[in-house]
């Protein structure tokens, strides 16, 4: 059982520079969820750390050995694919006992390890078939059976779950949480869902660009993000941000004609961006605003607003009290709700 | 369900034109196989009669048996057959997941290099050939056959499986890479049973033309003992006079072990198709 160290990673397809220097800890049986928008490097970064890609610059530990130049096999990381990648033409046993076969373990050891990983993925029937045969759902859990049955130090999901159905995902998400509780091995996690990010992480790693936007926990991200990428990114329906501006310890934000406590570092004549979660919000009676439309999704709903400033939001409306299309609503602001982001730089205004 | 594929009609007409293409295609081969069971008179009489109690012999088979020693001729074609397809597909694939796989320099223009040879006929470097066999002291041995069929038939097996190859998934390679795997384990166990249909179409393209090939037999391995069936029927067709009996007698035996190795390759190819890559 070991942590994974990244220090000062560097990966470059010619000139083109796509991870730029990342410095990561992982501890020891954490649960590791990186995530971002497409082309944000976090795939690559995976692959590096499973020895698919070679690293540039920098150095890659796990544990205590460096194994920046060490072949994938030889690193004691196994890696679920988002394709599933399993053997085409073996059988599911097969496919999960290859890997011990080929470097020649012996066969009442492989049969065993093979019996205790489809134990643990609930795979006994299918073990005769061939990855063919299976569901989506099935297929998956053999690539993960494949992954427990090496044994490694480090387990390396690449997006596991963008293939399967709605229903399925979220299955699988609570069967792969299990796993990681069962097993207690460290996990690498690579998605672009921010719901799987918070649901499974210990720890959220937020990529954008090849630069780390922030780490920490998945409540830390929520509740404290460091610039208004993270704000944007975590939660789900998205942050809204309106255009503001500060004066005298105020902000003066437009699109909802009312002014906000400006947090310390703010300057006056400074731009600001302010974020508001839909969550925060409450509509009351006012003209500031008009209902665009609503989505009721039966619990909540979220009603689509338009300020006369043209800036759009969304507001979460919980309870029998629905807004109609077309009504003009005013807006209150939970609290110490309010996430102001300076509108050059993005960064949070504290 | 498509309508198409269920209307009888449809159906009949389909089973129509495929069993009119057969006839067509087999009755040269029909033809060849009632004469060689007819007497010399038969065949020129009537060249489409079956064999009946009058016309029936087996002069031509007796001929073929006596004449020479055909079953050494049989037994070089093999040898010359399979060995060559052995070298082209091993050799074929092994450039081909070099080609697919690995990005270094010069990987398009070695490509094009090894397609070239699909456009220039091997048949021009003949002299050159049989110039260097001669120094190496390969003429009339199984060997020079062998090597000038592999060089012939590598170019498409390269062009066909590179193709191939390209299709089997990225992830598939890399977890057989975690799974630790050498390159040439993933080549072998995973990369060569997943292209096998591949492999068996460029086998069936490869076979016809080197076992029917007369050329290089007559020029680079005309000796007695390394004789391949071509070239020892041709010992019955003169400028003059030419036994037909044994030529065609001749000719229906050659038929009979590229068809068992045509049957081999093809159940390969169906059940290549059938197993399927998973998405």
């Amino acid at each position: 059982m070991t942590g994974v160290t990244l220090n000062k990673v560097v990966k470059k397809y010619g000139d083109v520079q796509v991870i730029h220097g990342i410095d990561l800890e992982i501890e020891d049986g954490e649960f590791c969820v990186f995530v971002g928008p497409s082309g944000c490097g976090k795939s690559t970064l995976l692959r590096m750390v499973a020895g698919l890609e070679e690293t540039t610059d920098g150095q890659i530990h796990i544990g205590p050995r460096d194994v920046t130049r060490m072949d994938p096999s030889e690193r004691g990381v196994a890696m679920v694919f988002q394709t599933y990648a399993l053997y085409p033409h073996m059988t599911v046993k097969e496919n999960m006992g290859f890997g011990l076969k080929m470097n020649g373990h012996p066969k009442a050891e492989i049969e065993s390890k093979v019996g205790e990983a489809s134990r643990i993925l609930k795979l006994d029937d299918y073990l005769a078939r061939k990855p063919a045969a299976l569901s989506g759902g099935q297929r998956q859990r053999v690539a993960i059976g494949r992954a427990i049955v090496r044994g490694p130090d480090v387990f390396l999901f690449d997006e596991p779950l963008s293939n399967l159905d709605a229903e399925l995902r979220v299955e699988m998400r609570v069967e792969i949480a299990r796993l990681h509780k069962e097993i207690g091995a460290t996990m690498i996690y690579v998605t672009h869902d921010q719901v799987e990010a918070m649901t499974l992480a210990d720890k959220i790693v937020v990529l954008k660009g090849g630069h780390i936007a922030q780490v920490g926990a998945p409540m830390d991200l929520y509740r404290d993000p460091d610039n208004k990428f993270v704000g944007g990114f975590i939660g789900s329906p998205a942050m809204n941000f309106l255009e503001g501006t500060v004066s005298g310890g105020q902000i003066n934000v437009p699109a909802i004609q009312q002014t906000l406590p400006a947090p310390t570092s703010a300057v006056d004549g400074q731009s600001v961006l302010v974020g508001l979660r839909p969550e925060h919000l409450t509509l009351g009676a006012g003209d500031a605003l008009k209902v665009e439309l609503t989505e009721s999704l039966g619990g909540v709903s979220y009603a689509h607003l338009i300020s006369q400033t043209g800036e759009t939001m969304i507001v979460e409306e919980r309870g029998d009290e629905r807004s109609a299309s077309g009504a003009s609503v005013g807006l209150t602001i939970a609290p110490g709700k309010v996430y102001v982001f300076d509108a050059q730089s993005e960064q949070r205004l504290r | 369900m498509n309508k198409a594929r269920t209307n009888p009609f449809n159906n009949i007409a389909m089973h129509g034109a495929l069993i009119l293409y057969t006839l067509i295609a087999l009755f040269p081969v029909f033809v060849i196989l009632i004469n060689s069971f007819k007497t010399r008179k038969a065949i020129f009489r009537e060249p489409l009669a079956l064999p009946d109690a009058d016309s029936f012999s087996l002069i031509g088979y007796q001929t073929v048996l006596k004449q020479g020693d055909f079953f050494l001729y049989f037994q070089n074609s093999l040898i010359v057959t399979v060995a060559s397809l052995f070298f082209v597909l091993l050799f074929g694939a092994m450039a081909a997941f070099a080609l697919a796989e690995y990005r270094f320099k010069g990987n398009t223009l070695m490509g094009l290099y090894l397609a070239l040879g699909i456009m220039i006929p091997i048949r021009i470097g003949t002299v050159a050939i049989l110039e260097m066999m001669v120094a190496t002291g390969l003429v009339n041995t199984l060997w020079a056959l062998i090597l000038v069929y592999t060089a012939q038939g590598l170019p498409l097996a390269v062009f066909i499986l590179s193709e191939f190859m390209r299709q089997v998934s990225d992830d598939l390679k890399n977890a057989a890479r975690v799974d630790g795997l050498s390159e040439y384990a993933i080549f072998f166990r995973l990369v060569l049973p997943l292209v096998r249909p591949a492999m068996a179409t460029v086998a069936v393209f490869n076979m016809i033309p080197i076992w029917n090939d007369l050329w290089f037999p007559l020029i680079l391995a005309p000796a007695e003992e390394t004789k391949t069936l071509t070239l020892g029927s041709q010992v019955f067709i003169g400028q003059f006079v030419t036994d037909w009996n044994a030529v065609l007698s001749a000719l229906s035996m050659a038929i009979l072990p590229v068809l068992v190795l045509y049957v081999i390759f093809s159940r390969q190819l169906i059940r290549g198709l059938t197993s399927g890559a998973v998405k």
